[in-house]
């Protein structure tokens, strides 16, 4: 138990460390762009307090953006304060699916940049049975969702596919894949089967009550069962790496091909399989993001999720713990964008600035050690995903 | 040039890798220095060369102090070094390679012209022959030895530093490097030779220190016994001879016929050969590495992707199915880099141990890997070959190369197999393992399992196989007795018949 601990507080020194420094660097630069700030320069001794509440309250705009805020709660319950926590919750969703099919892919040595359109071939897919077709609402959900794993799974297979068959460099296809999914998604809007009737605004119909996901916390929450689903899909992915013999040889792959072949295992299977799965899981994510959030599929239904999977994945080492942890922070600091604009005057952009330094102090270990001055003892296991000539 | 050590002391961590070791070497005189992998050699002379720094203790060169802090001094106090990996830009030329550092120029161009002429030089002094205009990766491993050598001499190396310098050679080459090194040592060069090699050592060296486990554990005269040189390197009383039991042969396991393999681009690695294997047998391909041999081996695995021809065990062919399948029919294979394709480094000892049935009963079932019956069989097989490991948790990475070829043994031998596929098993192991993996491979073919040996060492080769089999770019030149002339040996493996 202790050393499981030890290992654990190993693994997560670094990325909090990280973290720490990006918000740091992220409050010099919030002071420093705001203009309030600056007009004190000439006097230090208000420079420094002016400098100071700033990075103060935009640090507290994005806790209560984010988690829990004291005004909601104000003359109505204590319960109410937690509101923006749902919506953290209901952010959060997409990027854990997402990123846990970024970082399974890591585990069998294969980079999946192909999230965000196996993202959207989910969402298609469930979209199109969520509102073409009548069910009841367990098999209605289920259908639905089934269709997005299979479309998407289907679209990350052909990477695979491509890769055991031919050897072309799963980065390059997947790159080109997500832009054939962008633009797909923009052409099936426009065709009669998606477009609602008599409108020509690219935007499908809603898809039906008996297939949306069910909110659970009330109508005024957003929060919907997708987080479960999520959670669930996190579970399965932690039993396939660590118990199962599919997950063994995904392991087996990606720390060592060479030896992986020469023990038997078919590289080619592996690399099929994985990246099938991974497609599965970024597609769970498209369908629960339509049949929970968003209900009508439009151009905009990936947003960047796919992309700030590969973000959260490194962020959370490729582990599936940390992936999901990472989720939730990066689901957090997208929500607390609008009230850090609306209380503060912060552009929304400076939570994209302190995502990318989070992900730009993880890439360099050697700095944040320096930073800190930490001794070699933090693993420095660098996640498996090969160069152009592997 | 003399050069002394007194009193070195290099700690890393609470390991002491050099323990407050003396040793001098004189003009014109070779020193050798005998130890095993992990004895702390390499680490000496890194910090003889400056690469790393001692704790305490002094470097004399001619009687005065010297402070070597990187290269660079040491080069400059006469002390050059030839690396056991070469340091060497493929794709530039000898005469490229050797100005790397130190290239002239006249307005920004280089010149090359001076440099040839003194590596003329040198190699006409010493006999070396040499073309300063061949591309680096078209010589063999020896030439470019040969290369590194001479750089060293062109900036005036008055000792030189050979780490493990023949681990890379072939015996043809060994000889030639040997003969190199008297010369050298005649025209008033010293040379600390490093190696693990007893009978390298006895054949040149003027006098031998061992060293064992950091410190200096015998001073001593190349006449000693190779058994006493041993004994000294490991510790304990060590038994050079392997005691070759009669076996009874069985019927033929492994059959090949007309077997040809082809690279990526057509071009012929083996061609139409033909061998079998008896069980109780051992059948050694010897040969200079790169003749053909470890394709041999990975074809029979089916990891060889153009291969032609026949390969049958027990009268069933195999050639042309998964590697899964080849495993299954009953091949235990141990590669020829176990870092690289026999283990997983980073896998723990267990999972290691069922790299290839890991999807069979009791491992598995209903597609879930059963932990405690992993646990379980790698006890017993930590057990049953002694593979020295905290806890089979470790993983393969931090174990001794001895103990992770310990691994691969226990893996491959421990299931139920017919044919033993063994690969140069016994590369760069110490003396402890080497005896290891001979007395179980020996205990492989008294239980009656057909074995195939592929090895570069001649030694090794004429110790343990029923017959020889003496492959020459990618054929077979003939199959002898073990109780052949070794100089009929050596011939046959330079391509005479």
């Amino acid at each position: 138990m202790f050393r499981r601990l030890e290992s654990f507080r190993k693994a997560a020194l670094l990325p909090f460390l990280a973290f720490v420094f990006a918000f740091f660097i992220g409050g010099v630069i919030i002071a420093l762009s705001d203009s309030e700030v600056l007009a004190n320069i000439k006097s230090p001794g208000k420079f420094l307090t002016s400098f100071g509440a700033k990075i103060g309250n935009s640090y507290l705009a994005i806790f209560q953006g984010s988690i829990y805020d004291v005004n909601l709660a104000r003359g109505e319950s204590f319960f109410k304060g937690f509101y923006p926590l749902s919506d953290t919750v209901v952010n959060a969703t997409p990027l854990i699916l997402a990123g846990l099919a970024v970082a399974l892919a890591f585990k069998s040595g294969l980079f999946n940049i192909g999230a965000q359109g196996q993202f959207i071939f989910g969402a298609i897919a469930a979209s199109y049975v969520g509102f073409k077709f009548e069910f009841s609402p367990v098999m209605h959900i289920t259908l639905a969702l089934l269709a997005g794993i299979i479309a998407a799974g289907i679209y990350g297979g052909i990477v695979g596919l491509l890769k055991a068959k031919t050897g072309a460099h799963e980065v390059i296809v997947t790159i080109m894949l997500n832009y054939i999914a962008t633009f797909f998604i923009l052409w099936i809007l426009k065709t009669e089967a998606f477009l609602r009737p008599g409108s020509i605004n690219p935007i499908a119909p809603e898809v039906k009550e008996s297939a949306q996901l069910p909110l659970f916390l009330g109508e005024d929450l957003r929060i919907h069962f997708g987080i479960f689903i999520a959670l669930l899909a996190a579970v399965f992915v932690w039993w396939l790496l660590n118990k199962s013999t599919l997950g063994f040889k995904f392991r087996a792959v990606g720390a060592n091909a060479n030896a992986a072949k020469t023990a038997g295992i078919s590289t080619g299977f592996v690399t099929f399989t994985t990246m099938f799965i991974c497609g599965a899981l970024a597609g769970l994510g498209g369908a629960v993001q339509v049949l929970g959030t968003n209900h009508a599929l439009s151009a905009e239904i990936g947003s960047s999720y796919g992309f700030d999977a590969i973000t959260v994945a490194l962020l959370g080492r490729a582990t599936v713990t940390g992936t999901v942890l990472a989720a939730f922070l990066f689901g957090a600091l997208q929500t607390s964008g609008l009230n850090l604009l609306s209380v503060t005057g912060t552009p929304f952009e400076i939570v994209q600035v302190i995502q990318a330094l989070i992900v730009l102090f993880i890439a360099t270990p050697a700095l944040v050690k320096y930073i800190f001055r930490i001794k070699k003892e933090v693993s420095e296991k660098s996640i498996a995903a090969k160069g152009w000539n592997g | 040039m003399s050069l002394e050590i007194k009193g070195i002391t290099k700690k890393f961590g609470a390991f002491v890798a050099n323990d407050s070791i003396d040793l001098q070497v004189n003009n014109s005189e070779i020193l050798a220095i005998l130890g095993e992998n992990g004895a702390g050699k390499s680490t000496l002379m890194n910090v003889v060369y400056g690469l790393l720094q001692a704790d305490s203790g002094e470097i004399l060169v001619d009687g005065k102090k010297v402070k070597i802090n990187s290269p660079a001094d040491a080069l400059a106090v006469g002390i050059g070094m030839v690396h056991q990996h070469f340091m060497l830009v493929p794709v530039f030329t000898v005469a490229e390679n050797i100005v790397l550092g130190h290239e002239q120029s006249q307005s920004g161009v280089l010149t090359l012209t001076e440099a040839k002429i003194r590596i003329k030089k040198i190699a006409d002094e010493f006999k070396f022959a040499i073309d300063p205009d061949a591309l680096i990766e078209n010589l063999p491993v020896g030439v470019q030895q040969r290369v590194e050598i001479i750089r060293a001499l062109m900036y005036d190396a008055k000792v030189l530093i050979l780490d493990e310098p023949t681990a890379v050679l072939t015996p043809q080459e060994t000889d030639e490097l040997l003969n190199m090194m008297r010369i050298l040592k005649s025209k008033g060069t010293s040379i600390i030779f490093i190696t693990h090699k007893l009978r390298e050592v006895k054949a040149v060296a003027d006098k031998i220190v061992v060293i064992r486990r950091g410190k200096v554990v015998g001073n001593v005269q190349p006449s000693t016994s190779q058994e006493e040189l041993a004994s000294l390197m490991v510790g304990r009383a060590v038994d050079l001879e392997v005691n070759k039991s009669m076996s009874s042969r069985g019927s033929t396991v492994l059959n090949i016929q007309d077997l040809s393999i082809y690279d990526g681009s057509g071009r012929s690695i083996v061609s139409k050969l033909s061998f079998e294997i008896k069980a109780g047998e051992i059948l050694a391909i010897a040969g200079v590495q790169g003749n053909g041999q470890s394709e041999i081996a990975r074809a029979i695995m089916n990891l060889e992707p153009h291969v032609s021809g026949s390969i049958k065990i027990n009268n069933a062919e195999i050639l042309g199915n998964s590697v899964h399948e080849s495993i299954k029919s009953g091949i235990a294979f141990i590669p020829e880099s176990r870092e690289l394709d026999g283990l997983i480094g980073t896998f723990s000892i267990a999972e290691n141990l069922i790299l290839n049935t890991h999807d069979e009963a009791p491992f598995a079932s209903f597609g879930q890997i059963s932990k405690s019956a992993v646990i379980d069989n790698a006890k017993a097989r930590v057990e049953e070959f002694d593979i020295r490991a905290q806890s089979v948790d470790d993983h393969t990475n931090s174990l001794s190369g001895g103990n992770k070829q310990k691994v691969v043994l226990a893996r491959e031998l421990s299931r139920d197999v017919k044919l033993v596929v063994a690969s140069q098993p016994t590369r760069g192991l110490d003396v402890g393992s080497i005896e290891f993996v001979h007395e179980r491979l020996l205990a492989e073919r008294t239980s009656g399992r057909a074995i195939l040996l592929i090895s570069t060492e001649l030694d090794e080769v004429v110790a343990l196989a029923d017959r020889i089999a003496v492959i020459y770019r990618g054929e077979i030149l003939g199959i002898v007795e073990p109780s052949v002339s070794r100089e009929k040996l050596g011939l046959m493996m330079a391509g005479v018949k």
